[in-house]
C-alpha cells in the first residue's frame, strides 16, 4: 500500500522555491491566491475526517470512518462504485472530484466541542482540508460549523440529531443530511397513535442539554397534538449512569407510557433500567406500559441487548431498506467489513458524495459555488428516497423511518425492524420556525 | 410515603455500589497510604471478568440455517455455543444464563492476581513519593488499563443480562400493606444490595476477628512498630491490596446486570468514589461505608421530580453540595482521623 | 536584568528565544517529507501550546509553591472564556476588555471558590476544589443553557448587538476578534526551501503575553512572598505557631493562580470565540495536574514543558491513522510492512491516549522531577558534573 505524500501546500510551497530563490523567503499572504481558503492546486484535494475515535461514542466514530474509506474508494473510481451507480445526479465519473484524486485526514472528536475544534482546525490550518465532516453528537457539529463557517470551508454534519444545527445555529457553510428531532417527532406520532390509542399518559425522562431539550419537545408537541397527555417531564444529568432513582417513580405517576429521550449510553442504560424495573409487563390505566425511545442507534441499542424487543423509535437510514441505493451501499459495505453499515456510516458516506457532487457540478471546490449547487439540489438513489437539501436552512428533507425493536433478531446485526416509511411530506416544517440565521457563503481568504 | 420508602431503596442500592468501591479505596489508602486512581479501573476489569466468562460460556461455531439468508444474501449461519455440545442444550443454556453470578468465581482469583501484580510491580516503588507521583502513575495505569479494555472489547456498552430468575421486579409494596405497583422494585438490584452487605460484613468481620486483620490494623496505625516486633507487614500490606482489588472487581461484577459495562465505566464512577472516600474521612473504613450509603440516599431524593421541580438542577449538584457542607462543618469528613492527608 | 537574578533572566531569554522562534523550531521537517506528520508549527496548535503553558505557570504558582492541589482548576478556565466570549457578544471583537474582564471575573469566582476551601488542606482541600467545579460544569451543561450555551457551548451570533463594534460584517459573516483591527487569525506563511513556516498574530499575541506571565511568575517565586508560599509548603504548622496567619498568603496564590487560568481562558476565547462547558469537567481540571507533574512540579518552566508534550501528543499522535502509518513503512516488503504497521497502530491514531498512559507511567517511574530532571541528566551528560550548580537546566530545580 503505497501513497504518495504530495500535499496541496507542499505543492504550493516547492511552487514558490522555483520562483524565488533558495534563499529568499517567500511570502503568500493569505489573501492572495486563488480567492478560498485551501484551494486545492495540485492533482489532490484533502478532505478533514473528524470522528469519535475516544470516548463513548467511538464505535460509531468508527463506523463513520470506515464508510468515509469507502466513500473515497468509490469516488476514486475503486471497488465497485456504491452509490455512484444508483445516485440521481451523474456528475461524479469516479476520477476523484473534478479530475483530483480524493485524499483525507483523520482526527479524533472525543466527542468534546474543544478537542473537536482543535482537531478540525489542525486539518485546515496543517493539512489543508477544504471540506470537513464527521461527528457524532449535535454540541460537536454546532461547534464544528461555526469553525468552519470562520475558516471558510465546507461542513457537512455526521450524525446530529438536534433541531438547533440547521435551526438556531445554522451556518451559511454548513449542511445536515441527517434528519432531527422535529421530524422524529413527526413521524413516530401517527405510528404511537395507531399502536397505543389516542388516550394515553406520558412520562418523559430528558437528557439535560440542547438536544434532549428539543427532542422532547419535538415528541412532546406531536403526540399532544393526537391527544395524549404529559404526565411529567424530568431532566437527567448526562453523566447519569444509573437512572433507577428517576425510573421508579414513573408507576406511581400514572402514566402509562415511558419516552427516554436520551441517545448513546445515557439511552442504553436509562433503558436497561426501565426494563429492569419490569415496567413493560406492568398494567397501567387499563393498558400495557410501554416505552419509547425516539431516535434508536442500532449501533448502541446493542449494548441494551434484548431490552429493545418492541420498542418504537426513529432513525434516519437502516440496512434492510430495500430501495436501490441502500442495497448498493449496504453490498459494498459489508463486502468490504463484513457488517452491514449504521444510520450513522451511512449519512457519512452519502454526505461525501453530496459534496464531492456538488463540487463536480460547480466545477469548483470554491466553498460558496459548492453551497449554492447543494441549495435547493433535489435528489434520489442515496436511500431515503427523493431528497431535497433546502436552500434556507440547509436541511435535507426525505423519508424518515419508524423502526420497532425487532423480537426475534437473526443475528447481532439484526435488532431492528422497519414498521413504516414516513413520507417527507409528513416530516416538512417552515424553514423559520427555530430562529437563527444563516448569513451568507464564506469562502476565507 | 411509598416515593419515599421508593427513594430510599434507590439510595440503597446506589450507596451500596458507593461503598464498595470506596471501601477498597479506603483499605488501599489506609494500609498503604497510596492514592489509588486505577481503582476505578479495578471495579471495570471486574465487570469485564464477568463479560469475558460470559463469551467464553457463549464460544461457538457456526451452523448453516436452511432457507434463509444474512443481508447480504449469503446463507445465514446460527452460532451454536460449544457448551452445547458438552453439556447438552438445557444445562448449556443454564450456564450461559447464569454466567454473572459464576463469574464471582471467576473474578476472585483474577482480581486478587491483578491487584498483587499491580502492588508489586509498580505501587510499592511509589510508597515513600509524593502523593501527586502517586496520583499520576496510577492514573496512567488507568489509562492504560482502559484503552488495553477497549482494544478488545470496542467502545460500545456489552449487555450481561442477569439469570433469567432474577429478572424482572418484585413487588415489595403489597408486602408493606400498600396498592400494587406502588413499589415495585427490580430483583437483582436487592440481589446486589444483599451482596454488598455480605462483602462489606466479611471485610470488617475479617479485620475485626482475624490475627491477620489484627495485624493489618496494627500496621495501619504504625507501621514502623508493627515491622520492629519482627512482622512482615509489607507482605500482609500487599495481600491487602489483592483483597481491595477483589472487593472493586465483586463490585464490578455484580453491577453488570444493571447497567451494561463499557470501557470507561471506571472512571465514571472514579471522581464519585474519591469524594465518597473524603466525605466518609480518609482511612476510616466505617466512614467510607457510611457517607456511600448517605450520597446514595440524597442523590436519590434529589432526583425526586418534586424535589428537582423546586430546586432546578439540584440533581446535578447534590452529592458535591453535601460533600462541600459535611468539609465545611467536619473539618475530617464523617469519620476522618486528625493528620490524614491533611497536608 | 529586568530585575532578575542571571540564571532567572537567562532562563528567560530561553523561552523568549523558544517562544519567538517556534513557528521555525516546531517546524522540522519539509512539507513534502513523510515527517511532516509531527510538524507542530500550525496556528492553532502553536496557540495551544502558550495557552496551556499560561494556565500550567499559573497552576504551578499555587501547586508547585504552596502544595495545595487544586483539582479544579478548569473551572476557572471556563469562567474566563464564557466571561470574554460575552464581551465579544455585547461589546467588540477586541480582545483587550475580554481579557480584562475574564481575569476580573476569574479572580472573583477564586476569590470565593478559594476563601471557603482553603479552610481545609490536603485532599479535603482537593475534593472542595473539585466539588465546586464539578457543580459548575453540570450547571454550566444543563439549568444554565441560557448563559452558557450549555451542550453546545456560547458561540457568537449575527444578531449579538456588539454595541462597540458591528453587528456583522459587510459579506455578511460574524466579524472575528482582533486587537485594533489586527485580526486574530491573520497568517503568513513563509516558504523557505523545501520547508515552510508559518507565522500567526493570535500566536505571537498570546506568546507574548505567555512570556509576561513566565516573568511575572519567575518574579513571584522568587520574591518574599513565593518565600512565605514556600515555607506554607514545608511546615504550614510551624509558620502558625509563630503567630502567622497563612490563610492570606494561600488565598492570595489561589486568586492569583485563578487569574493565570481565566487569562488562559480568554486567550482560547480569543483564538477560537467559543466556550464550551466541557473545558471545566473534571478531565480538564485532571488534566493541568497532570500537566505540571509530568513537566515537574514546582520548577519555573516544567509545567509548560508538561502542557506542550500532552497537546503535542493530543494533537499530533492522534491524527496518525493505518494510511499515514502504511505510507511510511511502503518501502519494506509487503508482509514485514503489514506487521510492522500492526504493531504500532495500537500505540497512535485512537489508540493515543494508551501512549499517554504509558508516558505518565515511565516518566514519573523513572523521572521523578518530570521533564526538567529529563533535560537536567541529558545537560548533565554533555556537560560533566560541572553542570550541576550552573548549567542552563541548573536553575529550573524544584522550588522546595
Amino acid at each position: 500500500m503505497s501513497k504518495s505524500d504530495v500535499t496541496r501546500r507542499g505543492v504550493i510551497k516547492t511552487g514558490a522555491l522555483a520562483g524565488a530563490g533558495l534563499a529568499l523567503p517567500t511570502y503568500l499572504s493569505a489573501a492572495s491566491h486563488s480567492g478560498f481558503t485551501n484551494a486545492p492546486t495540485g492533482s489532490t484535494v484533502t478532505l478533514g475526517f473528524n470522528v469519535p475515535q475516544s470516548g463513548p461514542y467511538a464505535d460509531e466514530g468508527a463506523d463513520e470512518l470506515r464508510a468515509y474509506e469507502l466513500a473515497v474508494e468509490h469516488l476514486n473510481g475503486g471497488g465497485d462504485g456504491g452509490m455512484l451507480n444508483t445516485f440521481s445526479s451523474k456528475a461524479l465519473e469516479g476520477n476523484g472530484i473534478i479530475g483530483k484524486k480524493v485524499e483525507y485526514v483523520t482526527g479524533d472528536t472525543q466527542t468534546k466541542s474543544d478537542a473537536a475544534r482543535a482537531s478540525a482546525k489542525s486539518m485546515i490550518e496543517k493539512d489543508g482540508a477544504v471540506m470537513i465532516t464527521g461527528g457524532s453528537s449535535s454540541g460537536v457539529a454546532v461547534a464544528v460549523q461555526a469553525l468552519c463557517q470562520e475558516a471558510g470551508v465546507i461542513f457537512m454534519a455526521g450524525l446530529t440529531h438536534s433541531n438547533d444545527t440547521t435551526g438556531k445555529d445554522k451556518r451559511a457553510n454548513g449542511f445536515r443530511h441527517f434528519f432531527n428531532s422535529y421530524m422524529s417527532g413527526a413521524a413516530l406520532a401517527p405510528i404511537l397513535a395507531n399502536n397505543y390509542g389516542k388516550d394515553r399518559k406520558a412520562y418523559h425522562l430528558t437528557a439535560d442539554y440542547n438536544w434532549g431539550y428539543t427532542t422532547e419537545e419535538a415528541v412532546r408537541t406531536s403526540t399532544e397534538a393526537m391527544g395524549w397527555e404529559t404526565v411529567a417531564a424530568v431532566k437527567t444529568p448526562l453523566t447519569q449512569t444509573d437512572f433507577s432513582s428517576y425510573i421508579a417513580p414513573v408507576l406511581q405517576s400514572g402514566a402509562d407510557v415511558l419516552v427516554l429521550n436520551h441517545y448513546g449510553g445515557n439511552m442504553v442504560n436509562s433503558l436497561t433500567n426501565a426494563v429492569q424495573f419490569g415496567l413493560r409487563e406492568k398494567q397501567v390505566n387499563g393498558k400495557n406500559f410501554e416505552i419509547i425511545v425516539p431516535l434508536f442507534s442500532r449501533l448502541m441499542a446493542r449494548g441494551a441487548g434484548a431490552n429493545i424487543k418492541g420498542i418504537f423509535g426513529s432513525a434516519n437510514w437502516h440496512w434492510s431498506l430495500p430501495d436501490e441505493g441502500s442495497k448498493a451501499f449496504v453490498k459494498s459495505y459489508g463486502t468490504k467489513y463484513g457488517n452491514p453499515p449504521s444510520q450513522a456510516a451511512h449519512t457519512c458516506y452519502v454526505q461525501t458524495l453530496l459534496y464531492a457532487d456538488a463540487v463536480a457540478r460547480a466545477g469548483s471546490f470554491n466553498p460558496c459555488a459548492v453551497a449554492e449547487a447543494l441549495e435547493g439540489f433535489e435528489f434520489d438513489g442515496l436511500g431515503n428516497g427523493p431528497t431535497l437539501y433546502r436552500a434556507e436552512d440547509h436541511q435535507c428533507f426525505k423519508d424518515v423511518l419508524v423502526v420497532k425493536g425487532k423480537e426475534n433478531p437473526t443475528s447481532e446485526f439484526d435488532l431492528l425492524e422497519i414498521v413504516e416509511i414516513t413520507p417527507r411530506g409528513q416530516v416538512e416544517y417552515d424553514a423559520s420556525i427555530f430562529g437563527g440565521e444563516l448569513g451568507s457563503c464564506n469562502p476565507g481568504a | 410515603m411509598d416515593a419515599i420508602i421508593l427513594q430510599i431503596l434507590n439510595g440503597l442500592d446506589k450507596g451500596s455500589a458507593y461503598a464498595l468501591i470506596a471501601l477498597g479505596l479506603t483499605l488501599i489508602f489506609g494500609t498503604l497510604g497510596v492514592v489509588n486512581f486505577a481503582h476505578g479501573a479495578l471495579f471495570m476489569i471486574g465487570a469485564f471478568c464477568a463479560v469475558t466468562l460470559s463469551r467464553l460460556f457463549s464460544l461457538s461455531h457456526k451452523v448453516a440455517v436452511p432457507g434463509e439468508t444474512d443481508f447480504l444474501g449469503n446463507p445465514l449461519m446460527r452460532d451454536v455455543p460449544y457448551i452445547y455440545d458438552v453439556f447438552g442444550e438445557a444445562t448449556g443454556s443454564a450456564i450461559i444464563d447464569w454466567a454473572v453470578p459464576l463469574s464471582i468465581l471467576f473474578a476472585i482469583p483474577v482480581m486478587i492476581a491483578v491487584g498483587v501484580i499491580m502492588e508489586r510491580g509498580l505501587i510499592k516503588h511509589f510508597y515513600k513519593r509524593p502523593h501527586a507521583d502517586q496520583i499520576l502513575v496510577t492514573f496512567g495505569l488507568a489509562i492504560v488499563l482502559q484503552e488495553v479494555i477497549k482494544y478488545y472489547y470496542g467502545a460500545n456498552p456489552i449487555p450481561t443480562p442477569a439469570p433469567e430468575m432474577f429478572k424482572g421486579s418484585a413487588d415489595l409494596g403489597i408486602l408493606l400493606g400498600y396498592e400494587a405497583n406502588s413499589i415495585i422494585y427490580p430483583t437483582w438490584r436487592l440481589v446486589y444490595f444483599g451482596f454488598a452487605a455480605v462483602v462489606i460484613g466479611a471485610v470488617f468481620a475479617f479485620l475485626q476477628f482475624t490475627t491477620f486483620g489484627m495485624v493489618v490494623r496494627a500496621g495501619m496505625a504504625d507501621r514502623e512498630t508493627v515491622g520492629l516486633l519482627g512482622i512482615n507487614i509489607d507482605k500482609r500490606f500487599t495481600i491487602m491490596f489483592g483483597l481491595a482489588a477483589a472487593v472493586a472487581g465483586l463490585a464490578g461484577v455484580m453491577y453488570t446486570p444493571i447497567n451494561s459495562p463499557n470501557y470507561h465505566m471506571g472512571m465514571d464512577f472514579l471522581v464519585l468514589s474519591f469524594v465518597v472516600v473524603v466525605v466518609g474521612g480518609m482511612g476510616s473504613l466505617p466512614g467510607a461505608v457510611a457517607a456511600g450509603f448517605l450520597l446514595g440516599i440524597l442523590e436519590s431524593f434529589a432526583s425526586m421530580r418534586e424535589v428537582i421541580n423546586l430546586i432546578p438542577g439540584i440533581n446535578q449538584v447534590i452529592i458535591y453540595l453535601v460533600a462541600i457542607i459535611i468539609l465545611l462543618t467536619r473539618p475530617r469528613g464523617l469519620m476522618g482521623r486528625k493528620g490524614v492527608m491533611e497536608d | 536584568m529586568f530585575g532578575l537574578e542571571t540564571k532567572d533572566a537567562k532562563l528567560l531569554l530561553l523561552v523568549v528565544a523558544l517562544t519567538m522562534l517556534a513557528p521555525f523550531l516546531l517546524n522540522p521537517f519539509p512539507v513534502d517529507s513523510a515527517m511532516a506528520q509531527f510538524n507542530a508549527g500550525y496556528p492553532d496548535l502553536m496557540q495551544r501550546f502558550v495557552i496551556f503553558g499560561i494556565f500550567a505557570i499559573g497552576f504551578n504558582i499555587l501547586f508547585g509553591l504552596t502544595g495545595y492541589l487544586s483539582f479544579g482548576h478548569a473551572a476557572f478556565l471556563g469562567v474566563g472564556s464564557y466571561a470574554a466570549v460575552w464581551m465579544f457578544k455585547l461589546l467588540s471583537m477586541n480582545v483587550l476588555p475580554a481579557i480584562v474582564l475574564a481575569v476580573i471575573t476569574s479572580g472573583l469566582f477564586a476569590l470565593l471558590i478559594g476563601y471557603i476551601s482553603l479552610r481545609r488542606s490536603g485532599i479535603y482541600f482537593s475534593i472542595l476544589t473539585l466539588a465546586f467545579a464539578q457543580m459548575m460544569f453540570a450547571l454550566a451543561y444543563s439549568v444554565l443553557t441560557p448563559i452558557t450555551g450549555g451542550e453546545t457551548g456560547l458561540q457568537l451570533a449575527l444578531d449579538d448587538p456588539r454595541i462597540l463594534g458591528t453587528s456583522a460584517t459587510a459579506e455578511g459573516n460574524i466579524p472575528v476578534p482582533g486587537l485594533f483591527g489586527l485580526e486574530m487569525r491573520d497568517t503568513t506563511e513563509v516558504a523557505m526551501g523545501v520547508w515552510s513556516f508559518t507565522f500567526n498574530v493570535g500566536y505571537y499575541f498570546s506568546a507574548v503575553i505567555m512570556l509576561l506571565a513566565f516573568y511575572l511568575s519567575i518574579r513571584i517565586f522568587r520574591s518574599p512572598f513565593g518565600m512565605m508560599l514556600r515555607a506554607i509548603k514545608s511546615n504550614q504548622t510551624r509558620l502558625n505557631y509563630t503567630g502567622l496567619n497563612t490563610k492570606p498568603y494561600t488565598l492570595a496564590a489561589f486568586v492569583i493562580s485563578g487569574m493565570y487560568a481565566g487569562l488562559a481562558g480568554a486567550l482560547m476565547a480569543s483564538m477560537d470565540p467559543l466556550a464550551g462547558a466541557e473545558r471545566m469537567f473534571w478531565t480538564a481540571s485532571g488534566e493541568v495536574v497532570l500537566m505540571t507533574i509530568l513537566g515537574g512540579v514546582g520548577t519555573l518552566i516544567g509545567p509548560v514543558l508538561g502542557a506542550g508534550a500532552i497537546k503535542y501528543m493530543e494533537n499530533i499522535i492522534s491524527k496518525i491513522n493505518s494510511e499515514i502509518l502504511h505510507s511510511w513503512f511502503a518501502f519494506l516488503p509487503d508482509g514485514f510492512e503489514d506487521f510492522i504497521v500492526a504493531i504500532i497502530y495500537p500505540f497512535v491514531g485512537k489508540g493515543w491516549h494508551l501512549t499517554l498512559g504509558i508516558i505518565f507511567m515511565l516518566v514519573v517511574t523513572f523521572l521523578p522531577g518530570g521533564l526538567v530532571e529529563g533535560g537536567q541528566r541529558i545537560a548533565k551528560l554533555f556537560k560533566g558534573k560541572k553542570a550541576d550548580a550552573n548549567g542552563p537546566k541548573g536553575k529550573t530545580e524544584p522550588a522546595e
